[in-house]
């Protein structure tokens, strides 16, 4: 299967186009003294758009991008962009990490050298991970899909066919986050013998069904607050199940827009206290956004939460992820899960509450991250080597 | 007294921006065949935006809505817009009707020269009523640091509107969509002004209310609402919660608000999901150009307050006359009479209408007249008698 080498270049009349909507941009007004109560704050606002005009080097964050070796390979019709870096170190254990929404394949920025070459960050050649970092379909350089039904089981499926018949692996890890967490639970569940591990930062898909009769204390106060945040913090997730196309126009017409809907999300789902740029610069940020803006995704990313809603079988989100999985829970995402929530349907091996850390782990916490995947997939890789010689 | 006529007159160069804006719109992609499944259609938005920008004609439309009498009256240090139509005939009825979101003045366009001149449209002049309708985008009463309950002070100002600026000691009031809480309100807070209320839907203060003995009807109603919530009511809780994250969007690109708009015309009505079966272009637009002249408000939008602290208590009681004309196609099922009982202790008029869906005063605007005129014919009599405050509930 081709495999084309990819540069990111965005055109220059995208870079003019976007210079003249955020000099006219028409921002809302505010209720006096809300904060961020009623959503992305009007100040906040301000100074990253007038950052993003007079300050953000978009070409120096596309030369920063393109340090990385990326990859495009068509798929069953579809186009999928990847980062694919080869690990330092006597025998590198392929794995493919899976990003959500709204961050990007740029949620893995920081940890890919990290897991590459361990030894040049005073760890263990030994540990060293050859790393592919897909787009999803409809995110970033990947095509957005013409079709309905592109669901986390198909990337899934796709990403199946991505590691073994277009990069040649046999046996491989996987790990994500947010929509990249189910997207690599439908991968092990879909081929359990080529998985020989998950790393997960969240369970995934939740439910929120309170009726399942043997709750532990905790998975019921676990789930009541869920439910309660949800109202507060979840109708994102509601309008882009349901009308995802109504909300795009606005979006991918106006980059302030696009980029209050996605900050928003930023700011209360990481460990910054309150204060955004204490987890994220302005720079990542904006870098995040303008891979929105410039492939024009937004439209097709949240589709993917009305495709999964309407298209993906509730039985498989019931079925049992046999390989085995390390989780590895950060305080301030969403709601940290109990263990025995996510035992339900995960064979966990190891369970890690980190000290500190959100949703967007490896951006907020590389180091913890990295260290917390060399240690649980280091058994395993005796196990991928006994398998690959008793097969061979 | 400071009620000022005002004219419609949006500045050239608010429609010089708006045209720049639209010639330049970045329309996202749609899935083959996503009909409006998805939300609005891409295919519908092209031909709408296309239509905005090369054919329809804001000046000719601004002169149509100038042909009514609109005003301007200071109320609490802020400025109130509203129309404000004498009756013709031996003695009209004031009445001040309200609309909701994300409609505008233009929902009661049709209707208000029915109601003013029913000699006109066939009917009798013993049926004419003086008509006030406020334009409530943005909530104009609501200063920037109030945070609560802005439907109860709009109902506060529409009062003060009718009674101190206006004159008019006793009227009738109605609505739909937000428009009838802040009728409820109204009734609720002043029985002894209001002479009757005429609803096209219930609301939405009561649905969250946990009432113990709910009949099976009831409770069907309530759990074909909430099904619905699941499918079309993201948008509501959205506003309800981050209207602020909306806004950006909304109020920088005039395709996205459109979007928004009419995603609900089309959902709401009774078109068969053909919007232009109801509605024409120049009518949807004339709605969304409202919005986005009205200046960047994150308030036409939120219903933070609403959500928070709701509007109407689940146990304050409405005992004015109501009538309730309620339209087959509107967003949530018809509801048990019982259910609307709880809080309106006196229904006089209960009429499942024969057609027309949340918007029906400008979809079927002589349906609305019809039933409008009916109920309030027997209150007239009473409109002139002074009835003591707190002896409305027994007569």
């Amino acid at each position: 299967m081709p495999i084309d080498s990819f540069r990111i270049d965005i055109p220059q009349p995208v870079m003019d186009d976007l210079r003249v909507r955020l000099q006219e941009t028409r921002l809302p007004d505010e209720v006096e003294g809300s904060g961020w109560d009623y959503g992305t704050n009007l100040g906040y606002m301000e100074e990253l758009v007038d950052y993003w005009l007079n300050r953000f080097d978009w070409r120096a964050q596309e030369a920063e991008l393109n340090r990385f070796r990326h990859y495009t390979a068509d798929i069953d019709g579809v186009g999928i962009h990847f980062i694919h870096e080869r690990g330092t170190g006597p025998d590198p254990l392929p794995i493919i990490l899976t990003h959500g929404w709204p961050d990007t394949f740029y949620r893995y920025q920081k940890i890919i050298p990290l897991l590459t070459d361990p030894a040049a960050y005073g760890g263990d050649p030994t540990d060293s991970f050859d790393v592919i970092v897909p787009s999803m379909p409809g995110y970033g350089f990947s095509d957005r899909p013409h079709e309905r039904g592109m669901t986390s089981a198909r990337i899934a499926d796709l990403w199946a066919r991505l590691m073994t018949d277009v990069l040649g692996y046999g046996r491989f890890a996987a790990g994500g986050g947010d929509i990249g967490s189910g997207v690599s639970q439908l991968l092990a569940l879909g081929n359990p013998g080529r998985v020989v591990g998950l790393h997960l930062t969240d369970t995934g898909f939740f439910s929120l069904d309170t009726g399942i009769p043997d709750l532990s204390e905790n998975e019921r106060k676990y789930l009541d607050a869920i439910q309660q945040l949800w109202m507060q913090e979840g109708a994102y997730s509601m309008v882009q199940s349901t009308k995802p196309q109504t909300l795009a126009y606005g979006l991918n017409d106006s980059p302030a827009g696009l980029a209050a809907w996605i900050i928003e999300k930023f700011r209360s789902w990481s460990d910054c206290g309150g204060d955004i740029e204490r987890r994220f610069s302005k720079d990542e940020l904006l870098t995040n956004i303008m891979i929105y803006w410039t492939t024009e995704t937004i439209g097709s990313s949240v589709r993917l939460y009305y495709e999964n809603l309407h298209g993906l079988p509730l039985s498989l989100l019931e079925e049992r992820v046999d390989v085995p999985v390390g989780m590895a829970v950060f305080p301030k995402d969403f709601i940290p899960p109990p263990r025995e929530w996510a035992e339900r349907r995960l064979n966990v091996e190891r369970w890690t509450e980190m000290p500190q850390g959100g949703h967007f782990t490896a951006m907020e916490e590389p180091e913890l991250f990295a260290g917390d995947i060399r240690e649980f997939f280091r058994p395993l890789r005796a196990e991928r080597r006994t398998a690959v010689e008793v097969s061979g | 007294m400071t009620v000022r006529p005002y004219t419609i007159s949006v500045p050239d160069e608010t429609l010089d921006d708006l045209r720049k804006r639209l010639a330049r719109t970045r329309f996202p992609d749609e899935v083959e065949g996503a009909g409006w499944d998805y939300g609005t259609n891409l295919g519908y938005l092209r031909e709408f935006v296309d239509y905005w920008l090369h054919a329809y004609d804001w000046r000719a439309q601004e002169a149509e809505l100038n042909r009514f009498r609109h005003y301007t009256a200071d109320i609490d240090g802020k400025t109130i817009r509203f129309i404000h139509e004498r009756g013709k005939g031996p003695d009209p009825m004031p009445l001040i009707l309200f609309h909701g979101w994300p409609d505008s003045i233009c929902r009661y366009l049709k209707l208000i020269p029915m109601l003013t001149d029913p000699a006109a449209y066939g009917g009798d002049p013993a049926d004419s009523f003086d008509v006030v309708v406020p334009s409530l985008i943005g909530d104009p009463g609501m200063s920037r640091s109030d945070r609560e309950r802005p439907l109860a002070k709009m109902a506060e100002i529409s009062y003060r509107l009718m009674t101190e600026e206006l004159g008019y000691e006793r009227f009738g009031a109605g609505g739909g969509d937000g428009g009838s809480p802040i009728s409820q309100i109204l009734g609720a807070n002043h029985p002894e002004s209001i002479v009757g209320l005429h609803l096209t839907d219930l609301g939405f203060p009561i649905l969250t209310a946990n009432f113990p003995d709910l009949s099976d009807a009831e409770r069907e109603y309530l759990a074909r609402s909430q099904e619905q919530g699941f499918t079309e009511g993201a948008y509501a809780v959205l506003q309800g919660t981050k209207p602020q994250t909306l806004a950006y969007g909304l109020n920088d690109s005039p395709a996205g608000y459109a979007a928004w708009i009419i995603e609900k015309f089309r959902t709401w009505s009774d078109c068969d999901g053909d919007l232009e079966t109801v509605y024409s272009k120049d009518e949807l637009l004339t709605n969304v150009m409202l919005y986005w002249t009205a200046g960047p408000s994150v308030r036409a939008v939120s219903y933070r307050e609403e959500w928070v602290s709701g509007s109407l208590a689940p146990d304050q009681q409405v005992d004015v006359p109501v009538g309730l004309a309620l339209p087959p196609k509107d967003i949530d099922p018809i509801p048990p009479r019982e259910y609307a009982e709880r809080n309106l202790k006196d229904i006089r008029r209960w009429t499942v209408l024969e057609r027309g869906g949340h918007f029906v005063a400008m979809e079927f605007p002589e349906l609305m007249a019809r039933e409008i005129r009916e109920f309030f014919r027997p209150l007239r009599a009473t409109q002139g008698e002074a009835i003591p405050k707190g002896n409305i509930r027994n007569p």
